[in-house]
């Protein structure tokens, strides 16, 4: 796809990041819309999966290790056909496949249950390995957040992906700023990122818009040349990015719009588009 | 008895990884850097290609293992009882618990029979963890060749498994030409109508020699080795109490959430006195494993001055 089919591709993932969050009256819109772009972009472009067959063994794995942004994990795989887009109004129902936080099995396409933060980034880094283990080829990505990297289990899992140079894995941090007490930098810094990646032998790739589907076409493809290390993205960007009302605020990591606040998200978003 | 035949539980997990390392290619054996107590340390030896150690790092350990299960094969995970079920409980209950995946936590050094490292290392608590999350399986095993039996079914068997193996050489109670492993099925191993005596681990053993000294003082005590704490047998032990109308359960851990509790659970209504043996509601201490049983009343001594307690009553 082109950057402009994608960058639609996005626009419409952001407004199934608002209708789920909607539909729940809760959930974590800010997150989600952060990592909009960086999802849209590892489903229909970077990726090798395969909607007709979700468990296609040589398929390329993404653990959400930030589980929370699972809105916009859900809108993505929806749109990519491995679910109805309508499901998307069943988040965090009774009886909705579509958990808080993503649930391997219940929901087609996602390959790692996650939402305990710092052990995702574990679990892709056994994938990594069993795909070098067995020789079967195909890459591991996970997504994490800048909060979520002040958990130990991180930095153990950083570690030993590191020292055995699994160049399969791609971990990508969504760099917005903002935990849920604060600004990262208020509550406890894990700031300079970048230079911690690289302290733990990971090949660091600085992308300054994660928002901007050039740049992250960039990063990505970037990545994919790197041999003999894991690569680590650190994507800046802008949590709640693309509804005016959530961007750079906190106070929207972790509650739905209410009628009024959705009918002006999707608004503007159809706008933009 | 002096000269009965001892092993740790924990030598035969590490001999029985590297028979199964012969039969299979499909799994992966996983430590924290303590390959040579857990005795992990043997398949490393055998199969180093299929052998990953993530150091002391508990927490990565147990969820990278549910990443490789993840991918469609086994994965057996071994540190201390502590630090796997202690430490890396919420792991193993969201990294591998919740997707139910193939995760056997093998873990050694449980119980005050670790000794001489003290409270800090003595897991009491670890059955009672491990059975609180849904769709674990909970194995501990008697001796040798019941622990041989119970690696080969945590391969087999589907999903997540807990297997809680010693650090003290045991004497081997079961006969390894007839013995027969089936999970979820307890073991009668004395037939008697005054009290059941249920018992895992290490103190199957100690139970079966209380049965022959009760025996002498006229007591007929029925010993039922429970090797599978989860799923539990509840006809057995519902059957052996309707017979003998007293239960005495002994382990090796905690009286809060272990093996009494599930059997009492397994009984709630075939209501019939209970009693549970085991660590009280304290920590450990260090000292030498055997005089340490003995201390906590967790030997054959201990048994019967509790059942005759009890039946005093």
């Amino acid at each position: 796809m082109t950057d402009d089919e994608l960058r639609q591709v996005a626009h419409e993932v952001r407004k199934g990041v608002v209708v789920g969050t909607h539909a729940a009256k809760s959930g974590h819109p800010g997150g989600s819309l952060s990592a909009t772009d960086i999802l849209t972009y590892l489903y229909f472009e970077e990726m090798n999966v395969n909607p007709e067959d979700p468990q296609m063994p040589s398929r390329d794995r993404f653990v959400l290790s930030k589980g929370h942004a699972a809105p916009a994990l859900y809108a993505v795989l929806a749109l990519r056909g491995f679910f109805p887009l309508d499901d998307l109004k069943t988040l965090r129902h009774i009886g909705s496949h579509l958990q808080g936080h993503p649930n391997m099995k219940g929901t087609p396409g996602v390959d790692m249950s996650t939402g305990s933060l710092g052990q995702g980034v574990s679990a892709a880094v056994g994938m990594a390995l069993a795909s070098k283990h067995w020789n079967e080829g195909w890459r591991t990505y996970a997504l994490l957040g800048d909060g979520e990297i002040e958990e130990g289990q991180v930095w153990e899992a950083a570690m030993f992906a590191g020292n055995h140079q699994l160049d399969n894995l791609v971990l990508i941090v969504d760099h917005n700023g903002l935990q849920i007490d604060g600004t990262i930098e208020e509550v406890n810094s894990a700031m300079p990122i970048a230079d911690k990646f690289r302290a733990f032998k990971f090949h660091v790739i600085e992308l300054a818009d994660g928002n901007d589907m050039t740049q992250v076409r960039a990063a990505f493809d970037a990545a994919r040349k790197v041999t003999g290390k894991p690569v680590c993205i650190v994507a800046e960007t802008v949590k709640g990015k693309g509804v005016s009302f959530m961007e750079d605020q906190v106070d929207w990591h972790g509650k739905g719009p209410n009628d009024d606040q959705f009918e002006q998200a999707m608004a503007e978003l159809s706008r933009e588009a | 008895m002096a000269d009965e035949k001892r092993i740790a539980t924990r030598v035969s997990y590490g001999e029985t990884l590297v028979e199964l390392g012969a039969e299979h290619d499909d799994f992966v054996v996983l430590d924290a850097d303590l390959a040579a107590s857990t005795q992990t340390g043997m398949f490393q030896k055998a199969y180093p290609d299929r052998f990953f150690d993530v150091g002391i790092a508990e927490q990565n350990l147990m969820s990278l293992a549910a990443g490789i299960a993840a991918t469609g094969r086994v994965a057996f995970a071994s540190s201390f009882a502590m630090f796997a079920a202690g430490r890396a409980y919420e792991q193993i209950r969201n990294s591998i618990g919740y997707p139910h995946l193939n995760v056997k936590v093998a873990a050694s050094h449980a119980g005050i029979s670790v000794g001489e490292d003290g409270a800090t290392h003595q897991c009491n608590e670890d059955i009672a963890l491990m059975r609180s999350i849904p769709g674990m399986t909970v194995v501990v095993p008697a001796d040798d060749v019941e622990a041989r039996a119970a690696v080969r079914a945590a391969y087999e068997t589907d999903g997540p498994f807990y297997l809680r193996l010693g650090r003290l050489a045991v004497p081997v109670v079961n006969d390894p030409k007839t013995y027969r492993f089936e999970l979820g099925k307890g073991v009668v191993l004395r037939e008697g109508t005054d009290l059941t005596i249920v018992a895992c681990g290490l103190m199957v053993e100690a139970a079966l020699k209380a049965a022959d000294l009760l025996a002498e003082k006229g007591v007929s005590a029925e010993v039922i080795n429970i090797h599978t704490i989860k799923p539990i047998d509840d006809e057995l032990l519902r059957a052996s109490a309707a017979k003998t109308g007293r239960v005495l359960t002994c382990e090796e851990h905690s009286i809060i959430g272990g093996l009494g509790d599930a059997v009492l659970s397994a009984l709630c209504e075939t209501p019939v006195p209970l009693r549970k043996l085991g660590v009280r509601d304290e920590f450990g201490y260090s000292g030498p494993a055997l005089e340490l049983l003995h201390e906590f009343g967790l030997d054959a001594e201990g048994i019967v001055r509790e059942a005759e307690d009890f039946l005093a009553r």
